[in-house]
């Protein structure tokens, strides 16, 4: 016979027999183990003993007075709640129906007469193993619950940080419509708008491989970057190279961003457009027809700087057309049947429409048709431009950024720009953040910007690159001068664009004097025969005119190769969009 | 071997003994003789039940015997109690006095085996 040594575990078992000879033996094996016996001669002795004392297992008798074991394994197990404490039915029963219905009240094991030490030792060891999984896993499952809460509240908490940056854009002007379905918190598409300082705007759709934090992670700075630097002036390609430098240093392996750019310029009536993994974006055009926008790049993040392409298609638009761009969502969105809408489906419903402005709508209602009654799996997100009137956008508030009132007031700077660098570098960006520094002309920012970029345009290419604005008249001219432009800038080997620029405060603090001066190395043209406003249409095109509507006095130098324009700004006031 | 001890094995198990001394100690002998005790008590019942016709207190009390002499190690003994017991799940008591006799001629053989046991 083996001999019984103490267990491992001790346990307080609760023992609840009507049979005193039986309560002596089990106790004295349990006792003899080293467990804590309470012992119960009925069924409302054991429920009273089990709630006062909570043992940790219970060996219950089947056939008991005042309530019988059944009963008393039901109460127990209700009190037990979550815990899991096993209840072994003692029985000399046999047959299946009985033994069946101990198990049916939850109990979990037999223990027959005779009553064997080394067969009820076997079963504790297997319960005491069983109870121990069962803590191991309740505990995992209740980190797991406190890591979901954690998880939840940290992306509650990023959403509100998110919305702040993002909530600066123009998503509201008039000539934009949106749909966005947040399948998550914190969701894997992100859409940006912002008003350019030039007039116009950038507007950004992206979609994140994932959701949640993948996205959060990327959506933070991209966001930063987009409503940034567009403030600050810099161009869609920029941008563009900016977002991915930057998605490519914070972002896993694996993960990367689907998304499409657009510069909407109003002035001009076109819009330059990049797309790296969307899906194919419209042009809805006034005749019934619609321009495929295909993906020609790869999505943001994946391409390291030096082979990441930030060319962009350049797309004439009449007013009143619109352009119209999704999320691989609309596509990828299922029915109750699993089945996917497709891209068919979404050239079908935007053929419903009767002028460009029903696109949106058609397609739309489409996805949502298709897809009632199914919860959303992925992110759907649809954005909708019309080209206007600039004049129509006057609505949109421009972003007011605190102004310290500690900036320098009262300076001069020259920058000058030659040969390789002069044709590979925009220098209005950096020159209009140098600007925004003077207290209160932040406000004029867009004055200052168009002020800038005209004047420096115009030097590098009528006085620099000699290029004939009579070409940019017709729309085919204006393609041809565009890449004329890009050929001569290839070309460049030597030349010189010189910008100066002064700012002085007026007496009573309330504004001051910028003056832009921008010299060339060209040879000039003969201003004594451009005396007319009429001439200088004509030589310069519509940006000349712009900066004298919005300057004090622009002159040129007898030669024609040095441009000065006095900008006068009084705070608070917005001269140029008046 | 004499026919007494012949007897005893038939009525008595002795390996289940010797292990229950084994685990109780001490205890054994308060253990066979709260045993004797209880048996005649539940002898009593037992007639009380088969007096007033109750086949469902028959068969409690039976089943309930019935452990206790499987657990103690009378085999002979559990076989008789599990007789009434059946009688009370049938609800034919008819030959109940019979089992009875049958239960209370055998406990008095247990007893005497037990005490053999005990003593030695």
């Amino acid at each position: 016979m083996t001999t019984d040594t103490g267990s491992a575990t001790p346990l307080r078992i609760l023992i609840a027999d009507d049979n005193q000879t039986d309560r002596m033996i089990l106790n004295a094996i349990l006792t003899r183990q080293g467990h804590e016996v309470i012992m119960a001669e009925d069924g409302v002795q054991a429920v009273e003993a089990f709630e006062q004392q909570q043992p940790q297992m219970v060996l219950l008798d089947v056939l008991m007075p005042n309530m019988d074991g059944l009963e008393a394994a039901r109460r127990i197990k209700a009190a037990a709640g979550e815990d899991l404490v096993p209840v072994i039915f003692l029985t000399s029963l046999s047959d299946a129906e009985s033994l069946a219905s101990c198990l049916e009240v939850g109990g979990d094991d037999f223990l027959s007469k005779p009553y064997n030490r080394v067969i009820l030792r076997a079963k504790i060891n297997a319960f005491l193993r069983m109870r121990d999984l069962h803590q191991s896993l309740q505990q995992e499952r209740d980190r797991t619950d406190q890591r979901n809460r954690q998880m939840t509240r940290e992306q509650a908490l990023a959403r509100r940080v998110f919305d702040n940056i993002a909530d600066r854009g123009c998503l509201g002007a008039e000539n934009i419509r949106f749909e966005a379905s947040p399948m998550s918190i914190f969701n894997g598409d992100v859409l940006f708008a912002s008003p350019k300082p030039s007039g116009g705007m950038h507007l950004f759709v992206g979609d994140f491989t994932g959701h949640g934090l993948p996205a959060a992670i990327g959506a933070l700075p991209m966001s930063e970057i987009f409503y940034g630097m567009t403030a600050k002036g810099f161009a869609i390609s920029d941008i563009l190279r900016e977002i991915n430098r930057k998605l490519c240093n914070i972002l896993p392996t694996g993960f990367f961003c689907c998304a499409a750019m657009v510069d909407l310029n109003l002035r001009s009536g076109h819009a330059e457009v990049w797309n790296g993994g969307l899906p194919t974006a419209w042009i809805l055009r006034h005749d019934g027809t619609q321009d495929e926008l295909r993906s020609r790049h790869l999505p943001l993040g994946i391409l390291s700087a030096e082979h990441f392409s930030a060319a962009c298609e350049r797309h004439t638009m009449a007013l009143g057309e619109h352009m119209l761009l999704a999320t691989d969502g609309v596509i990828e969105s299922a029915n109750s049947g699993g089945e996917l809408f497709g891209e068919e489906r979404v050239t079908a419903a935007i053929n419903q429409r009767s002028e460009p402005r029903g696109g949106f709508e058609c397609l739309r209602e489409a996805v949502h048709r298709f897809g009632e009654g199914v919860v959303s799996e992925d992110d759907i997100t649809i954005l909708d431009l019309a080209m206007v009137p600039e004049s129509a956008l006057n609505t949109v508030a421009h972003e007011v950024l605190p102004d310290t009132g500690a900036g320098p007031e009262q300076w001069r700077l020259q920058y000058d720009l030659e040969d390789r660098t002069l044709a590979r570098f925009n220098p209005v960006p950096l020159l209009l953040h140098v600007c925004m520094d003077v207290p209160g002309l932040r406000l004029c920012s867009g004055d200052v910007y168009t002020i800038i970029t005209e004047l420096f345009t115009n030097a590098l290419e009528h006085g620099v690159l000699r290029l004939p604005s009579g070409l940019k008249d017709s729309p085919s001219g204006f393609s041809r001068y565009y890449s004329e432009r890009e050929r001569l800038l290839g070309q460049l080997a030597s030349g010189r664009v010189s910008i100066t620029l002064a700012h002085k405060p007026h007496e009573d603090n309330a504004g001051g004097t910028l003056l832009v001066t921008v010299a060339d190395s060209g040879p000039g043209f003969d201003p004594g025969a451009s005396a007319s406003s009429l001439d200088h249409e004509r030589l310069s095109g519509r940006g000349i005119a712009l900066v004298q509507t919005l300057c004090h006095d622009v002159r040129w130098n007898d030669a024609g190769n040095c441009v000065e324009a006095e900008y006068i700004w009084r705070a608070g006031q917005d001269p140029g969009r008046s | 071997m004499t026919v007494a001890a012949m007897s005893e094995h038939q009525h008595i198990d002795h390996d289940a003994l010797a292990e229950l001394r084994d685990v109780m100690e001490d205890e054994f002998v308060i253990l066979v003789n709260t045993f004797l005790q209880d048996a005649d008590d539940r002898l009593e019942q037992l007639r009380a039940g088969a007096a007033s016709e109750d086949a469902e207190e028959v068969r409690k009390m039976a089943h309930s015997f019935k452990g206790s002499c499987i657990n103690i190690g009378a085999p002979e003994l559990a076989e008789r109690c599990r007789t009434a017991e059946q009688r009370g799940r049938d609800g034919d008591l008819s030959d109940i006095d019979a089992c009875i006799s049958a239960i209370e001629a055998e406990l008095g053989a247990v007893r005497e085996a037990l005490a053999h046991f005990r003593d030695q």
